[in-house]
C-alpha cells in the first residue's frame, strides 16, 4: 500500500518537461516535492500565478503572495501574475496540461465528486469544476476507501457532482488506475496490495 | 472634477441603498479593499447581494458585513473559512449562490465587457447546470451563464494615479482587475496615490476609465494561512 507520499511521487512521475501543471489542495499540494529538478515544469495557482515558487522563509512572507489554499508562497524568476479571468481563460481554454486533485468520490465512469456533501459541509467547488471541465490531464489522488473501509470507487457517485466523465486517471493507496470505456483499468498495483485486495475494496467496474 | 476622495466613507456619499448589489475584489483574505467593506458597515446598508470570490472569516473581510447581518445574498465559489457564514447559511438567513471561480471571474469580465452570457463547459452535469440553457457546439454541450452587472464594485489596489489608473501587486491582483470593470460604478482602494505620469502606461493594469473614485487606504493585510518552508 501507498502513503500519502508515495501516491504523490506515483503522480509526480505523469509529469513531463514542459509542462503546466495545476496542483489541488492536500495530497496534490505534496506533488511538488517529488517533480525531478531537471524539469522545466511550470506551476499554476488558479488565484493568478504561473510558476510557483516553494513555501517562504520568515523573512520572506508576503501577504501579497499566497497560493489557492490562501498558503503563503514564493515567487521564481519565471513567475507571471494575473487576474482571475485571465487564471480561468488559461484552465477553461485548454491552456493547463495537467491538473492533479483529491476527491471524495469517483465514478467508474469518470464522474467525480469533490464539492459537497449536502447538509453537512458547504464549503463550495472553488476552481474545481473549472479546472475538471477544462484542463487537458485530471488525475485524481485519494485514498481507496472513506474511514469506515467503504470503497470511494462507485458505480455511480453519490454526493454533487464536481464533473461528469472528466476524471481520465486515478492513484490511490491500492495503485494506479485510468478511466477507460466501460470502467476502471488498474495500471499499477502499489507494493504490498493485490488485485484482490482491489477486488474486495472496489464498488466500481475494474478492468485488469 | 477630481478622482480622489479623502476617506472611503466620503467615497460612498450617494452610492449605497439597501438590497444593492456590490462586486467586492479579493481572494481569501488577500487584495480585499479593508477600508471600504468597513466604511459599509458603518453605514449600516442591509439586504446586501455580494458577489466576491470569498466571504471573508468572521471578524476580517466580508465577515464583518455578516456579522452585522447587512447581507442577504452571497455570490461565491468558497466559503470555508467562515464559521458564521455555515450559520447563517445552514439556518436559512442568508442565500447563498455558489459559483464556479472561473465561472465568477468571467461573468464578472462579461458584464464590464457588455456581454450578457456566455457559453461554458464548466458546470455540465452538475448542480451548476440545473435550469440552465443547454447548447452544443461541435459535439460538446455547454451552458449558457449570465453576465454580472453591480451597483458598485469595490477594489484594493497597490498604486493608483488620481486618473484613476490603477497597478496591482503579485497575487493580490486576483477579481480586482475583473470586478472594477463591472460596476455602474467603481471605488478603488489604494497603497499609495502616485503623481500623475509616474506609473508606466505600459505596466497599467486597471485603465483609469474603470474607476469612478479612489481613495488612499491603511491596510492590515492580514495572512489566512501562514505556512513556512520546512
Amino acid at each position: 500500500m501507498w502513503d500519502r507520499n508515495e501516491m504523490a511521487a506515483r503522480a509526480a512521475k505523469e509529469i513531463k518537461d514542459g509542462m503546466y501543471v495545476n496542483l489541488g489542495i492536500g495530497i496534490p499540494t505534496l506533488v511538488s516535492n517529488f517533480i525531478p529538478k531537471n524539469l522545466n515544469v511550470t506551476l499554476q495557482s488558479e488565484n493568478g500565478m504561473l510558476g510557483m515558487g516553494p513555501f517562504p522563509k520568515e523573512s520572506e512572507v508576503d501577504p501579497d503572495l499566497i497560493n489557492a489554499g490562501k498558503q503563503t508562497i514564493t515567487e521564481l524568476d519565471k513567475t507571471s501574475y494575473f487576474s482571475s479571468a485571465d487564471s480561468f481563460a488559461m484552465i477553461r481554454g485548454g491552456h493547463i496540461d495537467m491538473a492533479i486533485l483529491g476527491a471524495m468520490e469517483v465514478s467508474d465512469s469518470g464522474d467525480l465528486a469533490n464539492w459537497m456533501i449536502p447538509g453537512k459541509l458547504v464549503k463550495g467547488m472553488g476552481g474545481a469544476m473549472d479546472l475538471v471541465a477544462g484542463v487537458k490531464r485530471v488525475i485524481v489522488i485519494m485514498d481507496h476507501t472513506n474511514k469506515k473501509g467503504e470503497s470511494k470507487l462507485l458505480k455511480e457517485c453519490t454526493l454533487p457532482l464536481t464533473g461528469k466523465g472528466v476524471v481520465d486517471s486515478l492513484i490511490t493507496n491500492y495503485g494506479m488506475f485510468e478511466v477507460v470505456k466501460g470502467g476502471i483499468k488498474i495500471v499499477e498495483i502499489a507494493e504490498g496490495s493485490s488485485f484482490e485486495e482491489i477486488r474486495a475494496a472496489t464498488l466500481g467496474n475494474l478492468i485488469v | 472634477m477630481s478622482k480622489v476622495f479623502p476617506s472611503a466613507r466620503e467615497a460612498l456619499d450617494g452610492l449605497v441603498f439597501d438590497g444593492m448589489k456590490i462586486a467586492a475584489g479579493g481572494f481569501g483574505l488577500c487584495g480585499i479593499p479593508e477600508e471600504l467593506i468597513e466604511a459599509i458597515r458603518v453605514l449600516k446598508v442591509k439586504d446586501l447581494v455580494i458577489a466576491s470570490n470569498n466571504a471573508g472569516v468572521d471578524d476580517f473581510g466580508i465577515g464583518i458585513l455578516l456579522q452585522t447581518k447587512q447581507v442577504k445574498k452571497m455570490i461565491s465559489s468558497y466559503v470555508g473559512e467562515n464559521a458564521e457564514f455555515m450559520r447563517q447559511y445552514l439556518s436559512g438567513e442568508l442565500e447563498l449562490e455558489f459559483n464556479p471561480q472561473g465561472t465568477l471571474a468571467e461573468r464578472m469580465r462579461a458584464g464590464g465587457a457588455g456581454i450578457p452570457g456566455f457559453y461554458t463547459k464548466t458546470g455540465v452535469g452538475t448542480v451548476i447546470a440545473e435550469g440552465k440553457e443547454h447548447k452544443d457546439f461541435k459535439g460538446k454541450t455547454y451552458i449558457l451563464e449570465e453576465a454580472f452587472v453591480a451597483d458598485l464594485a469595490i477594489v484594493k489596489a497597490w498604486k493608483g494615479d488620481p486618473e484613476g489608473n490603477l497597478v496591482y501587486r503579485k497575487t493580490a491582483r486576483n477579481f480586482n482587475p475583473n470586478v472594477a470593470t463591472c460596476g455602474k460604478t467603481c471605488i478603488a482602494e489604494v497603497e499609495e496615490i502616485v503623481p500623475e505620469g509616474s506609473l508606466d502606461p505600459d505596466h497599467i493594469h486597471t485603465p483609469g476609465i474603470f474607476v469612478n473614485r479612489l481613495i488612499l487606504g491603511e491596510h492590515e493585510k492580514r495572512i489566512e494561512n501562514r505556512t513556512l518552508t520546512r
